[in-house]
């Protein structure tokens, strides 16, 4: 069976995969990157909480110029994860604009991204148009 | 008042291609004119303030070896888009200091041919063995998989975060904005670009990140500009000529982006310019109904909308109706961008945030020709870098 890891850090694979923000004790400002102290109220710990998986997509591109070596095209957006805002793809939808809007409800969603020479699976994630 | 901060000399370049021209030659080209322009030397000035963000550093004291060696400090500055008015800045703190009474501010980028912005870093191979590395802990290249880093996409995503937030907004909306600026520039001989281009031609262009298409992304071009800044007791000892032409700097902020709940997940490019129109408003002693024109940093037509409420120039949540009134337009209510602005006259980085003051301060002097905005007397000039900087100038007409 292939072993597999999650693309970042904050991506929690298993049977319900779901996204971890690093949480500020002090004032409870979300971060996903590794934290030296936060960022509004420089208190330094921090506890990790999970994310919702659903959320409203509030801001979006169609990405169709991009570095080399990155696919295009592509809807790149920000969700709002019930109060925390995540960036990510939005996938499982034409990339253009007539299947992708503004307010559409997504919910989280994870793909094997690619395997690597010991056959481990990178396992990404994006947010797919939620069914009514 | 002896606080006062005048600009005593200014000018920019043409904007475009320069293949003749290194950094340190367009630098020189721009500094050795503005110090023309004031009817000073090299000899008068005692601080350098030089910007610059993809040459590699150092190019003060590159065009000191050009220009003239005096043995002034130098402060070599890289701030983002916001580097030319952090180097302005720079000059004007020195002299609030009270260090000195004159100074030189430079901007100078060779970006001709430079291509996305923004794309960064080598794509790692997905032929290797996964290991987390980085702030995320990633195992592999996450741009355009989980989201995207360039420039026309996180500006894009900027505009369509307006247009959820307050409404209104359509791919043509944001493609009218354009149209302005590409119509204002025929007006502008400096500018990179100088033609026409109807709705249909801008939105038939070749799309880069929705809603932006080519034409509605800033201008990677070649250009310098450069200030000439004087204290307000200093300029009083000058002729009468320099002090009729001297431009007041009313209000000079400078601001970074305080923390908000999304903007480590998308730049938030609105609190910190709302945040520094406000202060600049409050130093000028004016109002955004005062301001006769405004060149605001138009990256991509996604971001003049967002600016002109960012700057206080309509209510909030009423940019689009504010651009549907052709308020904007240079025969409009409130002119923005008659320089044709980034989309347009061209985005040379380090060049920018003092070419906007340029072209504030020719209107202000009665010197823009064609594109004169008649009766000038105030106007504003903003810059954004992303990760983020902002910098606004309100300037003012000399009352002598």
């Amino acid at each position: 069976m292939a072993t597999a890891v999650p693309i970042v850090d904050y991506l929690v694979l298993g049977d319900d995969p779901h996204l971890i923000a690093r949480e500020c004790t002090g004032c409870g400002a979300r971060f996903f990157d590794r934290r030296n102290a936060c960022a509004s109220c420089f208190a330094t710990t921090f506890a990790d909480t999970p994310v919702a998986t659903t959320g409203e997509l509030k801001a979006f591109t169609i990405v169709a110029f991009a570095a080399p070596g990155v696919p295009v095209p592509f809807v790149a957006g920000v969700v709002d994860c019930d109060g925390t805002s995540v960036r990510g793809n939005v996938i499982g939808v034409d990339p253009d604009p007539d299947h992708v809007a503004l307010g559409m409800k997504v919910k989280l969603t994870t793909y094997v991204v690619g395997t690597d020479d010991d056959g481990t699976e990178a396992i990404g994630f994006g947010f797919a148009p939620l069914e009514a | 008042m002896s606080d006062d901060i005048w600009i005593l000399g200014i000018n920019m370049t043409k904007f475009g291609k320069h293949p003749d021209l290194d950094t340190v030659d367009l630098a020189a080209q721009a500094a050795m004119a503005a110090l023309a322009d004031g009817g000073v030397t090299m000899a008068d000035m005692g601080v350098l303030a030089a910007g610059n963000l993809i040459g590699g550093g150092g190019l003060g004291q590159q065009l000191q070896k050009q220009i003239g060696q005096t043995g002034i400090p130098v402060y070599n500055v890289s701030n983002a888009c916001a580097t030319g008015a952090t180097a302005l800045r720079t000059a004007i703190m020195a002299i609030k200091a009270g260090e000195c009474d004159m100074g030189l501010a430079v901007g100078v980028e060779k970006l001709a041919g430079a291509g996305l912005l923004g794309a960064g870093g080598t794509a790692k191979s997905d032929k290797n063995v996964y290991e987390p590395s980085g702030r995320y802990g990633a195992v592999t290249n996450t741009d355009g998989r989980i989201g995207t880093n360039n420039m026309p996409g996180t500006f894009a995503q900027i505009g369509m975060e307006y247009g959820h937030k307050y409404g209104g907004t359509s791919f043509e909306l944001f493609a009218k904005i354009s149209e302005k600026n590409h119509s204002h520039s025929t007006l502008n001989p400096l500018a990179a670009y100088t033609k026409k281009m109807s709705l249909e031609q801008i939105m038939g262009d070749m799309m880069i990140a929705y809603p932006n298409t080519r034409p509605m992304c800033s201008a990677n071009c070649d250009g310098g500009a450069a200030a000439v800044v004087i204290s307000g007791a200093k300029l009083k000892t000058l002729s009468l000529e320099q002090q009729r032409r001297a431009v007041k700097v009313s209000a000079s902020v400078l601001t970074s982006d305080p923390w908000s709940e999304s903007c480590q997940v998308l730049p938030d490019v609105n609190t910190l310019t709302r945040m520094a129109s406000t202060q600049a408003y409050e130093q000028a002693g004016v109002g955004p109904a005062d301001l006769d024109l405004v060149e605001l940093h138009d990256c991509f037509a996604t971001a003049e909308l967002v600016h002109y409420d960012n700057l206080q120039l309509c209510e909030q949540g009423g940019a689009v109706d504010f651009f549907n009134s052709g308020a904007p337009w240079r025969d409009g209510t409130m002119p923005v961008n008659v320089s044709g602005g980034l989309q347009s006259k061209g985005h040379p980085i380090a060049a920018t945030g003092i070419a906007n003051i340029w072209e504030v301060c020719h209107h202000l002097r009665g010197e823009a020709g064609d594109r004169q905005i008649q009766g000038a007397r105030v106007g504003l000039a903003h810059v954004i870098g992303l990760g983020s900087a902002c910098g606004v100038h309100i300037l003012e007409k000399s009352a002598a």
